[in-house]
């Protein structure tokens, strides 16, 4: 009964943790091409991720390393200097529960991939598809309300904000609703 | 395709060393800098004395276990106890001396590490994860540039190096110059050195730094100052435009495919700084922190497949045609 | 005294002979079947327990060795990714430190000492379940964690920042943290046990200077434990606070430093290593004796020499930091006080050599070990002598010459006497010999292939290899030397096979062993072999350091404690005057279910920091089941 137990445990330990821990270096071209068709609504909001997003288990929004190397990218390709730390500068904040296109992994991807009106632009020609999604699924994580053990923790530099496993978006969101920026212009 | 093609230029990568290197490039024992000398007699010496301390010692355990013997078993003799006492006395204090004389030949062979000359040539050292970025200091802003993975330096003039670790802890190490020193992220450490030969020394990350701490190296070229400064000036030039069709075509690639985001080309709008300065790429002997020699195969093989090669480093495999890694790594090539 | 006398209340003056072993055996027996073990607290069942699993440690690290070395036999070699090679170093050092060789140590101790000192348990029985249990989880969450592709990557040491928060994804460098929060709270209980069983449970007369030299090395290791392991457990809940909360210890920007993290560490990293060494050092002095067949030369000085050897532990962490860029005339001070360590190495070398000269050795498996220990260990303490020179380690600092040094250091000097005793009190622990011809031809291929394994890495060092590296180029030049170390790994491998085969076949059909087959003079042969769950029928009185070679015929026994409950012979710290008859407490489950709910509390606190509030109730819990009273008296004078 208590090996039972054990084994039983083990087994679910294992599929949690597999997945969560592994680190997936190289993309098959074929793959990558792949997780590169994404069906998208006419209105560019919501859509669904291609299959072999799913066959791989969705590894960009709960893989500790996507989600790591999705901070560094974050930093590399210039984020911050429109969206800050997460909360927004010239750019809209990700923290304040308001996602213009829609909180889903697709969104995301392809705001970050094809860019958007008002200013957002494409990185279609300066990231590989798996850099993308690897973005979007740290970009999705930062605006969580739930925090994610696999997430990233603070970087070694000044903190301004809680970092990404203690949901910064919760906090932000239990000050109450944030005003619309009009500013970025209306919602599509 | 370029899965195979980039396998088949593996593995003559694999196949072939490099032209360039001796037996012994990368040795404290082979050493041609000026602290790397004197560290060698050191370490010599103290090997050679603690190699007779060791020979005595197991000549006394073979005469302890072995020498002849007379009687039976009896309780211990006071004399032989003192005579014990006595051998065990001298053993202490011989061992005593010789440490002691070892801690102050260390103190004095350390304080004529860190002598430095006054003629200095300053370059700053970044350690990143997994190359070396290289910037050349100097009193004229205008007449700073930045190269990677290779510095020149002129034969018998003090080398002043500047070491900034960027992300994790690095360690500089050029064996067959002079002994290493970390580069940690929060604080500034230096380290001078000398070569006293021309030639091309071999250096290696020492600190493990994560996933492709193995293939972090990089060449420190001595050469005269002649050759040097006509080095240095033309790394200070910006990139050559491409003359034959196919690289100015690999230019157009370069410039409109995620390359350009992460590295810089000066004299080009690719101004990246994610990854290793690639304005004279071409007239570098490695590539890869390293890893190949640079030709156009083996940078073709590079951007074909870079998570094959180096799994886990920060380059991405950008999907390319096949004639266009043709004419990114022809471009690429011709960046003498 | 003043209890009034009970009708339960029986003394051993009272009965005679074999009514008093089954007296005995009733009271302080460990029942047979799956909850005598899960509830037993008696240090022999423990100690084996504690050595067995030890040495399945050191198997599963040498399974990660051979596959290092297969990995390296060939220069680019894809055998092994970086990810996965990188854990597997991770892997090997952690459990070679933290899971082999501190607890194996221990684990001897916890079974020999109270033998040694003449008692019936070791103190706190409880705190010794517990602490095994607590060991038993880490050593299991590791490994866990790396066979689901989740091991640590971050070296035995994980340096920040590469195990911060930023560079170190997912949950691995918090497992290596956590795992080290598991073996350090173990091995202080049992530091905590053994200092206490030495100083208030030795036999009456068992003045400080009859204390056997392995007593004392265990003392002055236990002292190291509790001073030492403090350090890295500050800096191990300190990394998991800066991943999991977001503090900033080690983050420059905030405040923190990242040195911060390498002073911490070695200050306990460095006296770990003589936390390993000096049990081995003790072994070495205590197994010599039955060898040499005269009593150890220089007691006083062997003893000076460990309490010297631990005093110096603390002052030379930084020859860890040479290359870190400290100040270079303080670096000095750390060489001045490395080079002294050799001092009290040196006396202890040539009190063992001038044992050996003045006596008639017996050329017997154990003393052949520590004549390999002789060979090989001088080398190690010689080539430690080089890597505390400033300039010397500028060189050789994190290469394969370095990685040489410790393993004839820790392998040298410290495996290679403990396999010595493991032939040597083998017949106590389970009443068989070992096989003599096996054990021989285990130690000629252990030392041959150790030798040839590790020696050729000084020249690696010395020709520019870095450590920690999971392949090297082809232009390098050390492609033959490593493939003449991995050859050679399979004669050090196929010698410890030899090894587990004498082991295994000695225990089931082993010759039967005498209750002292080496004539040696400590009190662990002065009762049967294995020794009975109370060890010894009359607790001995000592008035001699060779009790059995100076009373041939029958030891003196002091007599009066009571047959009907756990008792045992408290004594003055110093003299070893019987103070107390002091009740030992009995079979409890609370020991495993506290370390079941304290294992639970801290895997989970690597998730969320509520799990130290909400895991606390069931620790909480425990505890006061462990310590409810239950209305025995306690001890009576």
């Amino acid at each position: 009964m208590k090996r039972m137990t054990s084994i039983l445990l083990a087994v679910v330990a294992a599929l949690a943790g597999c997945q969560r821990e592994q680190r997936q270096l190289r993309l098959d071209p074929p793959t990558a091409d792949a997780l590169d068709k994404i069906a998208l609504m006419p209105n560019g909001i919501a859509g669904a991720p291609p299959r072999v997003y799913f066959a791989l288990g969705k590894p960009y929004e709960a893989n500790a390393y996507n989600l790591s190397q999705g901070k560094r990218l974050y930093s590399w390709f210039g984020c911050k200097s429109c969206h800050g730390d997460g909360q927004g500068g010239s750019g809209p904040s990700f923290l304040d529960g308001w996602w213009y296109y829609g909180p889903e992994m697709v969104s995301i991807f392809a705001s970050i991939r094809d860019g958007r009106p008002h200013g957002m632009p494409s990185f279609r020609d300066k990231m590989t598809t798996d850099q993308i999604w690897q973005l979007a699924g740290y970009v999705q994580t930062i605006g969580s309300y739930e925090g994610k053990t696999a997430a990233p923790s603070r970087n070694d530099e000044k903190q301004t904000r809680p970092a990404e496993n203690r949901a910064p978006a919760k906090l932000r969101f239990d000050q109450g609703p944030s005003p619309v920026h009009l500013d970025q212009g209306p919602t599509p | 395709m370029i899965r195979a093609l980039s396998k088949i230029c593996l593995s003559a990568m694999l196949a072939v060393p490099l032209a360039a290197c001796g037996s012994n490039w990368q040795s404290a024992l082979d050493v041609h800098g000026t602290s790397a000398i004197s560290l060698k007699h050191l370490i010599l010496l103290i090997v050679a004395v603690c190699s007779v301390v060791w020979m005595l010692v197991m000549v006394a355990l073979i005469w302890a276990l072995w020498h002849r013997r007379e009687g039976l078993s009896t309780p211990p003799q006071p004399g032989r106890e003192r005579r014990m006492t006595i051998a065990v006395i001298g053993a202490v204090i011989v061992t005593a001396v010789i440490i002691g004389t070892f801690t102050i030949m260390s103190f004095f062979a350390t304080r004529s590490l860190s002598v430095a000359g006054q003629d200095e040539l300053t370059i700053r050292v970044r350690g990143l994860q997994w190359w070396w970025g290289i910037e050349y200091l100097g009193p004229d802003p205008s007449r700073r540039f930045e190269t990677a993975n290779e510095i020149h330096i002129p034969v018998g003039r003090s080398v002043h190096l500047k070491l900034e670790g960027l992300d994790v802890i690095h360690s500089f190490w050029v064996p067959s110059l002079a002994g290493k020193q970390d580069l940690i992220p929060g604080r500034s450490n230096e380290l001078t050195i000398r070569a006293e030969q021309p030639g091309v020394y071999r250096g290696q990350c020492a600190e493990y730094c994560g996933m492709q701490h193995a293939h972090m190296a990089l060449l420190v070229i001595a050469e005269s100052q002649d050759d040097f400064d006509k080095w240095a000036n033309a790394e200070r030039n910006a990139a050559a435009q491409p003359v034959e069709e196919e690289a100015a075509a690999g230019m157009q690639t370069f410039l409109t495919k995620p390359c350009a985001a992460c590295h810089t080309i000066r004299g080009t709008i690719a101004a990246g700084t994610t990854g290793p300065d690639l304005t004279h790429v071409g007239s570098r002997r490695t590539i890869a922190a390293g890893l190949f020699e640079t030709t156009r195969g083996s940078l073709a093989a590079w951007i074909a497949d870079p998570q094959t090669i180096k799994p886990g480093n920060n380059m991405p495999m950008v999907p390319l045609a096949p004639e266009e890694l043709r004419d990114v790594s022809a471009y690429l090539a011709s960046l003498k | 005294m003043n209890m009034p006398a009970k009708a339960s209340d029986t003394r051993d003056i009272d009965i005679q002979g074999s009514c008093l072993t089954e007296a005995l055996t009733e009271t302080w027996k460990t029942p047979p079947g799956i909850w005598g073990a899960l509830t037993t607290v008696d240090h022999k069942i423990i100690g084996r327990r504690y050595i067995f699993t030890a040495f399945v440690f050191l198997v599963l690290g040498g399974v990660l060795a051979v596959l290092m070395r297969i990995q390296l036999a060939q220069p680019e070699a894809r055998l092994l990714g970086p990810d996965r090679y990188n854990q597997i170093f991770t892997m090997h050092g952690a459990n070679m430190m933290f899971l082999f060789a501190v607890p194996v140590m221990e684990a001897v101790a916890v079974y020999l000492v109270p033998l040694m000192v003449g008692t019936r348990n070791i103190a706190f029985p409880r705190l010794n379940a517990f602490s095994y249990w607590i060991y038993l989880a880490g050593g299991a969450l590791l490994w866990i964690a790396f066979a689901l592709d989740m091991g640590p990557d971050v070296g035995w040491f994980a340096y920040v920042p590469l195990s911060g928060p930023q560079y170190a994804a997912g949950k691995r460098a918090d497992i290596w943290a956590q795992m080290i929060t598991f073996t350090e709270v173990s091995a202080l209980a049992v530091a905590v046990e053994m200092v206490v069983t030495v100083f208030k449970q030795r036999a009456p007369g068992m003045t400080l200077d009859r204390i056997p030299v392995f007593v004392w090395a265990m003392l002055v290791t236990s002292f190291l434990i509790i001073m030492a392991m403090p350090a890295i457990m500050v800096a191990s809940t300190s990394l998991i606070l800066d991943r999991l909360v977001g503090t900033h210890f080690f983050n420059p920007a905030e405040g923190g430093d990242v040195l911060l993290w390498q002073h911490l560490f070695w200050f306990f990293g460095h006296p770990e290593v003589y936390i390993i060494f000096l049990p081995a050092a003790g072994m070495v002095s205590t197994m010599i004796e039955p060898f040499a067949r005269r009593p150890a030369f220089g007691y006083l000085g062997l003893v000076m020499a460990l309490i010297a050897t631990g005093i110096l532990a603390f002052g030379l962490w930084v020859h860890h930091m040479f290359v870190a860029g400290l100040p270079r005339l303080g670096e000095s001070f750390f060489t001045a006080s490395s080079m002294a360590i050799a001092i009290p190495a040196g006396i202890q070398i040539f009190c063992w050599l001038a044992t050996l000269w003045d006596g008639r050795p017996v050329f017997k498996t154990p003393l052949l070990f520590i004549i390999g220990f002789f060979v090989t260990f001088v080398i190690g303490g010689l080539t430690g002598v080089m890597v505390a020179s400033v300039p010397f380690d500028t060189q050789v600092h994190d290469t394969y010459f370095v990685v040489a040094h410790f393993h004839y250091v820790l392998v040298g000097g410290a495996v290679f006497p403990l396999l010595g005793a493991i032939h040597y009190w083998f017949p106590k622990l389970t009443g068989r010999m070992m096989s003599e011809t096996l054990g021989q031809w285990s130690f000629w291929l252990i030392i041959t292939g150790f030798n040839a394994t590790f020696f050729p890495m000084h020249i690696l060092g010395l020709e520019g290899m870095p450590r920690r590296i999971y392949t090297y180029q082809p232009d390098l030049p050390w492609h033959a030397l490593n493939v003449f170390a991995s050859l050679s790994s399979i004669v050090l491998t196929a010698g410890f096979l030899v090894f587990f085969i004498n082991v295994i076949r000695s225990a089931w059909a082993g010759d039967v062993a005498s209750d002292n087959p080496w004539d040696a003079a400590t009190l662990e042969w002065a009762t049967s072999s294995p020794p009975p769950s109370f060890n010894f029928a009359m607790i001995p009185v000592v008035n001699s350091l060779h009790p059995l070679w100076d009373c041939r015929d029958a030891l003196a026994v002091a007599k009066g404690l009571r047959t009907d409950r756990r008792e045992l012979v408290v004594t003055s710290l110093n003299t070893a005057e019987p103070q107390a008859r002091e009740a030992s407490p009995r079979n409890s489950i609370w020991p495993l279910l506290t370390a079941i709910a304290t294992s639970i509390m801290l895997i989970w606190s690597i998730f969320t920091p509520w799990a130290v509030v909400w895991g606390s109730i069931p620790i909480a819990i425990a505890l006061i089941g462990w310590f409810w009273p239950k209305g025995t008296p306690e001890d009576e004078a």
